[in-house]
């Protein structure tokens, strides 16, 4: 067989399969300026909707009248809730069992809130009009902070009164949304007043935004002829747009046709449903024309979707020598003035739960209240699953307390309490089964690659010179030992709205050789055409530059619940790569007939199936496609086509290692990264370019939501962050360069053992650089410090120690 | 309303002249009336760069100019770059060193590397960071599109050394 | 952001252009690069019945310089003022503050004259021609005349121009000695935290002149006299530097906004003071 080898590296190098850094074949399009986004869609007659916001967080809505509006030329019509209401639509559910207005009823309970939807002739005249609008509002008191909600008498959600019991349990006040407990209280609190050492914290995860450079929008088209109704939209799950849309619109769902076009990124922005997207619909049907919605940069930031905002409390005990024994975790959760977070249904703090960490911890407890305030609704998955930002960031906080607490190095605190290889599948305190894992190869590694012991001699060095005056500059060692949770999920306990959380891929092959396959996903920027068709390409030995992706149109792709969480390539990469599987199956069977041997007898080699001890004696692929289709094969069905529905049997658990080192103006606070890297371990890795791609941009993200980056309300809930001046994007100068490496643990698990990789950098990385910053100040007797760390929270920390003289 | 104006754009070469309210913006007019929707808006206020065209030989954010303002003007957008049969080499570089995910910003940034490359064609690695931050991307962290960036000056200047 | 409807005017002289303001009165606005006003114009807050762009006319171009006599059109760009070599000899400080500003493509577009005509708090060029002090000469109906820009500016957006006057050039005598534009941001493309510009004349060892102005720290720019005084005959030292930061203060009154509360503000002004001061010594 020696003498084959170089054959058949060179075949299965032509066929791009996994594991290469294939260039994407997205690019080709999008480097020319051809990509097809939702604004570039553009349909004879079409009309734009247009929003009239609320500029209260907190008022009754005493009138509106549209009479001006519907004077000025263009203007087609003014939707306000009154004419939602017989159609039941001035309200929808939301994602997390809660209901939301998709026009005030009313009352408006944020700022930004959407109160009458213009539709005109174009996107000037229906501008023009909103501001022709006339809303008499009353003003009625404000509540931004969620434990002054949960003391207040006012009421803000007056539609809910009296209702003692939620989607999620008991309400113990009119503005408390849930109670979610997970893990054992008792035995936690036992362990915790038992214990040698207990390190407490609190701290206050900020509200951001995922902010994709593209907004969200809708272009909705009702043709009247033939009752279909079409919709174009930013979504990040277009099959689950189309079961919502067909049960509140009441037209059958094989009439909707839901598309979801070229997205410009996502990041959990473009999960949930928006009022932008309702209206748009109706205002099709009421109009028989198509309608365009696109919201604008403000719009976007003020009302669609924030993240995190979660004030928590930590305590962690240990031995004395650093073995942690318990962990105690609650949450004030605050989710606006609607509970529309985007988590699976049954978990409405999403995977909060993993805040064990990489951790083994024999005992922990973790409570989350829900609050309703008056800021805007939502609570996603800003590329992350769902609160896995949240639970690391909390945990790998906790670690650096109790490592000050105990007057250890926060390195070696983690060393001693990882999850130990031989332990996986490793059942944690909090309910999981993590996959697998070899931490400490892990962390040993990176360990080693930033020198780690001489980078604290460098900083205790450097304090010394700073106590001395020779410096004002410091340095900060940002440790993160990180595991994610992704690829939801099991369908038995992970659903949406009902919808079982499964996913799935279509593939046909073409006489010739070539293929199509379609997914439930929608790529957003992550490269699917280019990946999943290595995964087919080692699976069926089809080139991957002979094989089709297509996803988004939910009249063509089989259905699934599309693309966040990290969940493309544990669930729908599952599913292509088992429905290769099936393919190559029938492909065997061909194959021994032609070869007039019996199905045993032949077995699949790289692009093709030889005999058994006879390379020689062969079929491609290409030639047992062409006889599928144009040969009788007796007990063969014609055609070659396949499709799998995946039901991960559990999730994924990627995990990384990162180290970031800064250095920081105590004057000025401004900090300088110097360093950053970034160990991940994704499982399989299918395309290692992309891979890499996708963890510097988390890591940006990261960076972004660490320094600065923050939806920021005064006491009269306005939003004080409304455009890019202020809610910080850094630009190419602020951002270094991040040095990238990994390790490779599979999943036992998944078909072809990937874990999933695009929002672990974001989920490491966001404690890293906090981690950091607060490094650089636990000389001088820093505990904690919340985000964002920008200039002048950093120069605060400073200025509180007392380190400007 | 304002009285409509008769506007003369060429725009990759290409003359163009329609009635327009001045306060259309440039690139709504790019986008709607001409249908080259390679550039994009990402933030309306001038900060993205999504929007970013050549306008008589400047870097221009195209969200934050009125059509009015245009009239007469000589427009290169990412469309003018080059064709599917003779790509520009900086729309190779960025495929080839995988500078872009979603493709959004990409048509703006292209755009705005090609005149960058034209003030200086042998840019550092800072000076393309500091040349090109008017262009904000989400998805890449930045790290490749510099990597294409730098690829691309140094292919074309080889191509213009040999050529000398 | 769909701004309101506005009529567009582009005249080919400046008494074209003063006879539309004359004309429509408190409904008009000249624009030149539009990067200040358009944006307000798209969210709103600014409305403009009557919108006059000066683009074509072309006295108001070019930066002429004349023995020591610096003169920028108000429609030089900040990509001119760098591209400039010849007033990079002669005026260092403009190429080194023109690059702190906005980011390239607006720096294509953005102008002398609006980043000085306006009295927006958050320009970098007004506290700069007061560092210089420099001239700023307006065209109205009744002929031109020259307010020095350290007069010209009342409080925030409010200035010295009356409406039917146009801010034409700004002419300086080149600085001596040693100069530095220093500004604390956020990030690319954002207003200055703090910013400082110093021009200071080395003499023997010591300072022999120095002129200090201070960018967004207060709802003008702040030419700090005592600042300056505070150097003038000492060689420099910290204890200089310190009653030079102590009189800005004195000088200045920034608010709290999301770029942070006072007390950082002043601390960060004292800073970047500092910092400039001790490169522009270096330099001089």
């Amino acid at each position: 067989m020696n003498d084959m080898a170089p054959d058949r590296e060179n075949r299965a190098a032509g066929l791009k399969g996994m594991g290469c850094s294939r260039k994407r074949v997205e690019d080709v399009r999008f480097t020319q300026g051809k990509g097809n986004y939702v604004d570039d869609v553009k349909l004879p007659g079409m009309l734009h909707g247009d929003f009239v916001r609320s500029p209260y967080a907190h008022a009754r809505v005493k009138n509106i009248d549209i009479s001006k509006a519907m004077e000025l030329d263009g203007v087609v019509a003014v939707l306000t809730a009154k004419d939602l209401e017989p159609l039941g639509l001035h309200w929808m559910p939301t994602l997390a069992g809660d209901k939301q207005m998709v026009l005030a009823d009313g009352k408006v309970l944020f700022q930004g809130q959407e109160v009458a939807f213009v539709v005109a002739r174009d996107r000037y005249v229906a501008a023009d009009a909103v501001e022709l609008v006339e809303v008499e509002y009353e003003e009625l008191p404000v509540i931004t902070n969620p434990f002054e909600a949960l003391q207040s008498d006012v009421v803000l959600r007056e539609d809910l009164e009296g209702q003692t019991e939620g989607a999620h349990g008991p309400r113990k006040h009119h503005n408390h949304i849930f109670t979610w407990e997970q893990g054992d209280e008792a035995a936690t609190n036992e362990v915790m007043d038992n214990a040698e050492v207990v390190a407490e914290e609190e701290m206050y995860y900020h509200r951001t935004h995922p902010c994709p450079l593209e907004t969200c929008g809708a272009v909705a088209s009702m043709d009247k002829v033939n009752g279909k109704l079409t919709v174009w939209g930013t979504f990040q799950a277009p099959h689950v747009v189309r079961t919502v849309a067909s049960l509140l619109s009441g037209i059958e769902e094989h009439n909707i046709r839901v598309i979801s076009p070229d997205i410009g990124g996502g990041f959990g922005n473009k999960v949930g449903v928006y009022p932008g997207y309702v209206c748009s619909i109706v205002a099709s049907i009421v109009t028989g024309v198509p309608v365009k919605w696109i919201e604008d940069r403000m719009e976007n930031l003020m009302s669609t979707a924030f993240a995190r905002d979660y004030w928590m409390k930590g305590r962690i005990s240990a031995t004395k020598d650093g073995k942690i024994t318990g962990l105690h975790c609650h949450v004030t959760a605050d989710h606006g003035g609607f509970d529309a977070c985007a988590d699976p249904t049954k978990f409405p703090a999403g995977f909060m739960n993993i805040c064990t960490g990489s951790y083994d911890i024999p005992v922990a407890y973790l409570a989350v209240d829900g609050v309703y305030t008056n800021k805007a609704p939502g609570g996603v998955s800003y590329r992350c699953s769902f609160r896995v930002t949240e639970a690391v960031y909390f945990i790998e906080r906790m670690i650096e307390v109790l490592a000050i607490e105990l007057g250890m190095d926060a390195a070696e605190l983690r060393r001693i309490n990882f999850i130990r290889k031989d332990q996986f599948p490793y059942k944690a305190a909090l309910g999981w089964e993590y996959d697998s894992g070899d931490y400490h190869t892990a962390w040993d590694k990176a360990m080693k690659a930033v020198d780690y012991d001489g980078l604290r001699k460098e900083q205790a060095e450097r304090v010394e010179a700073f106590k001395r005056g020779e410096t004002r500059s410091l340095m900060g060692i940002g440790l993160t030992f990180f595991t994610e949770i992704v690829g939801a999920g099991p369908v038995k306990n992970c659903d949406i709205l009902g919808m079982g959380m499964f996913d799935s891929c279509e593939i046909r092959i073409h006489p010739t050789g070539s293929a199509i396959a379609r997914l439930g996903t929608i790529s957003q920027g992550q490269g699917h055409a280019t990946t999943f068709a290595q995964i087919l390409a080692t699976e069926t030995g089809i080139p991957a530059d002979s094989i089709t992706i297509e996803e988004g149109d939910t009249d063509t792709a089989p259905y699934g619940l599309g693309t966040y969480g990290s969940r493309s390539t544990p669930v729908a990469g599952a599913a292509t790569a088992l429905a290769g599987r099936k393919i190559r199956a029938k492909a065997q069977m061909i194959a021994a007939y032609l070869l007039e041997v019996h199905d045993d007898d032949v077995e699949f080699d790289v692009d093709r199936f030889v005999v058994k001890g006879a390379p020689e004696r062969f079929k491609t692929m290409k030639e047992i496609a062409y006889a599928a289709y144009n040969q009788a094969i007796p007990g063969i069905e014609p055609g070659l086509e396949a499709v799998s529905y995946y039901d991960p049997p559990n999730m994924t658990y990627p995990f990384g290692a990162y180290v970031c080192v800064m250095d920081i103006d105590v004057d000025t606070g401004v900090p300088t990264i110097r360093r950053f890297y970034a160990l991940d371990d994704c499982g399989t890795r299918i395309n290692p370019m992309i891979i890499e791609g996708q963890v510097h941009g988390g890591l940006t993200e990261a960076l972004a939501v660490a320094l600065g980056q923050e939806i920021a309300y005064d006491d009269l809930g306005n939003v004080k962050t409304g455009t890019l001046m202020d809610f910080f994007l850094p630009t190419m100068v602020e951002v270094p360069n991040y040095e990238t490496d990994h390790t490779v643990t599979p999943s036992p698990h998944h078909p072809i053992g990937a874990k999933g990789v695009g929002e672990s950098p974001h989920v490491g990385g966001v404690p890293c650089f906090s981690n950091a910053i607060q490094d650089a100040f636990r000389p001088f007797g820093l505990r904690h410090t919340n985000m964002p760390h920008d200039h002048w929270r950093i120069w605060k920390t400073a200025n509180d120690l007392g380190l400007h003289g | 309303m304002a009285d409509k104006m008769h506007i003369k754009l060429k725009v990759n070469g290409a003359d163009h002249e329609f009635l327009a309210e001045p306060r259309e913006l440039l690139i709504y007019a790019l986008r709607e009336r001409l249908g080259i929707t390679g550039p994009h808006v990402g933030c309306d206020t001038s900060h993205c760069g999504a929007c970013t065209v050549t306008i008589d030989g400047k870097s221009v954010k195209s969200c934050t100019m009125f059509v009015a303002q245009a009239n007469g003007a000589d427009i290169t957008t990412i469309e003018g770059l080059g064709s599917p049969d003779a790509l520009h080499v900086l729309q190779e570089k960025f495929r080839e060193h995988h500078g872009l995910q979603c493709g959004f910003c990409t048509p703006g940034m292209i755009t705005r590397a090609v005149k960058l490359l034209e003030e200086n064609p042998n840019p550092s690695e800072e000076e393309v960071r500091f040349g090109m931050a008017g262009n904000l991307c989400r998805c890449t962290g930045y790290q490749n599109i510099v990597k294409s960036i730098l690829a691309a000056a140094a292919e074309m200047n080889t191509v213009k050394e040999a050529a000398e | 952001m769909i701004p309101a409807a506005f009529d567009y005017y582009r005249p080919s002289d400046i008494a074209g252009a003063i006879a539309l303001l004359q004309e429509h009165g408190d409904d008009a606005r000249v624009i030149a690069g539009g990067h200040s006003l358009i944006p307000m114009m798209k969210l709103r807050m600014a409305e403009v019945p009557h919108l006059i762009d000066l683009q074509d006319i072309a006295s108001l171009k070019g930066i002429t310089i004349s023995g020591e006599r610096i003169t920028l059109g108000a429609m030089v760009t900040q990509h001119e003022l760098i591209d400039s070599a010849e007033l990079a000899a002669k005026a260092p400080i403009l190429r080194e503050a023109a690059l702190q500003i906005a980011d390239p493509q607006v720096r294509y577009m953005g102008t002398v004259g609006g980043n000085v005509a306006n009295g927006d708090p958050g320009n970098d060029m007004p506290g700069l021609m007061q560092c210089l002090d420099a001239d700023i000469t307006l065209t109205g109906p009744d002929g031109s005349r020259t307010v020095a820009a350290r007069d010209y500016y009342e409080a925030a957006y409010m200035t010295d121009r009356e409406d039917d006057e146009i801010l034409v050039t700004v002419s300086f005598d080149a600085p001596k000695g040693g100069y530095a534009y220093e500004k604390q941001k956020r990030k690319i493309g954002d207003y200055a935290t703090a910013a400082a510009a110093v021009q200071l004349v080395k003499e023997g060892g010591s300072v022999a002149s120095a002129s200090i102005a201070m960018t967004n720290l207060s709802d003008t720019p702040v030419w700090s006299e005592a600042a300056g005084a505070a150097l003038v005959g000492t060689a420099c030292d910290a204890d200089a530097v310190k009653s030079a930061v102590a009189a800005m203060l004195n000088d200045i009154d920034p608010t709290e906004d999301n770029r942070g509360p006072v007390a950082f503000k002043r601390h960060a002004a004292g800073i970047v003071l500092a910092r400039a001061i001790t490169r522009a010594w270096d330099r001089a």
